[in-house]
């Protein structure tokens, strides 16, 4: 049966259930290369990027490097939709 | 800008949004799918595939000059961006100059830093001043 959540702020999510799959045999243990995370740093430049929006009843993409020469709060949020 | 898609972003804006904001969100509701630039911005929660609460400030040079990161549950102060965003604009007016203490905002007086200003803010600034 299923079961109800509550709510949050965060989007619930599910995953792979069960006993997980085990590593083939004989293969070298390798450990896999993940990438340090950087946080980003105050005075240095913001990363530029390009994103799909919706603007005032239009689809459109935004560059963040289009907005030089103004200041530009970005602002990131946990999902449309949850409340806060 | 969440990981939500622009067909989302439109609908919580068309339905809900539009009913606390006169005429809508005012600016673009940004899409990113997979939390790529969320990643890159070091804000991209991956084992729950969202992004948290981040607000950089970035200033006309492309600068950031100052962010803030907080987990889903609880919500941003925007009168201290704002206020955030005054000051910076202040001390950049002034060319570097000058630098607002704590609690400053407009009206307030700044500081100007140099060696006469050496053990000498208490003469100037009192901790009073870093409330309202």
């Amino acid at each position: 049966m299923a079961k109800e959540f509550k709510a949050g702020c965060a989007r619930p999510t599910g995953g792979p259930v069960g006993e997980k799959l085990e590593k083939p045999q004989g293969t070298p243990q390798q450990t896999p290369h993940k990438e340090v995370k950087k946080m980003i740093t105050v005075g240095q430049k913001a990363p530029d990027f390009t994103a799909p929006a919706y603007h005032k009843g239009k689809f459109v993409s935004v560059q963040l490097s289009e907005f030089l020469g103004k200041w530009v709060v970005l602002c990131f949020y946990p999902g449309d939709f949850t409340f806060v | 800008m969440s990981v939500d898609s622009v067909f989302v972003h439109k609908m919580w804006n068309d339905h809900e949004l539009s009913k606390m904001v006169k005429g809508g969100v005012p600016f673009p509701m940004l899409s990113d799918g997979g939390g790529k630039v969320g990643s890159v911005y070091g804000v991209y929660l991956e084992d729950a595939g969202v992004e948290a609460r981040g607000r950089f400030l970035i200033d006309p040079d492309g600068i950031i000059q100052g962010f803030e990161v907080l987990t889903p549950p609880v919500g941003r102060n925007v009168r201290e961006t704002i206020r955030q965003i005054q000051a910076f604009q202040h001390v950049r007016k002034s060319k570097g100059s000058e630098a607002t203490p704590s609690g400053w905002k407009p009206g307030k007086p700044s500081l100007k830093p140099g060696p006469g200003l050496v053990g000498k803010v208490w003469e100037v600034w009192n901790t009073k001043m870093a409330f309202d």
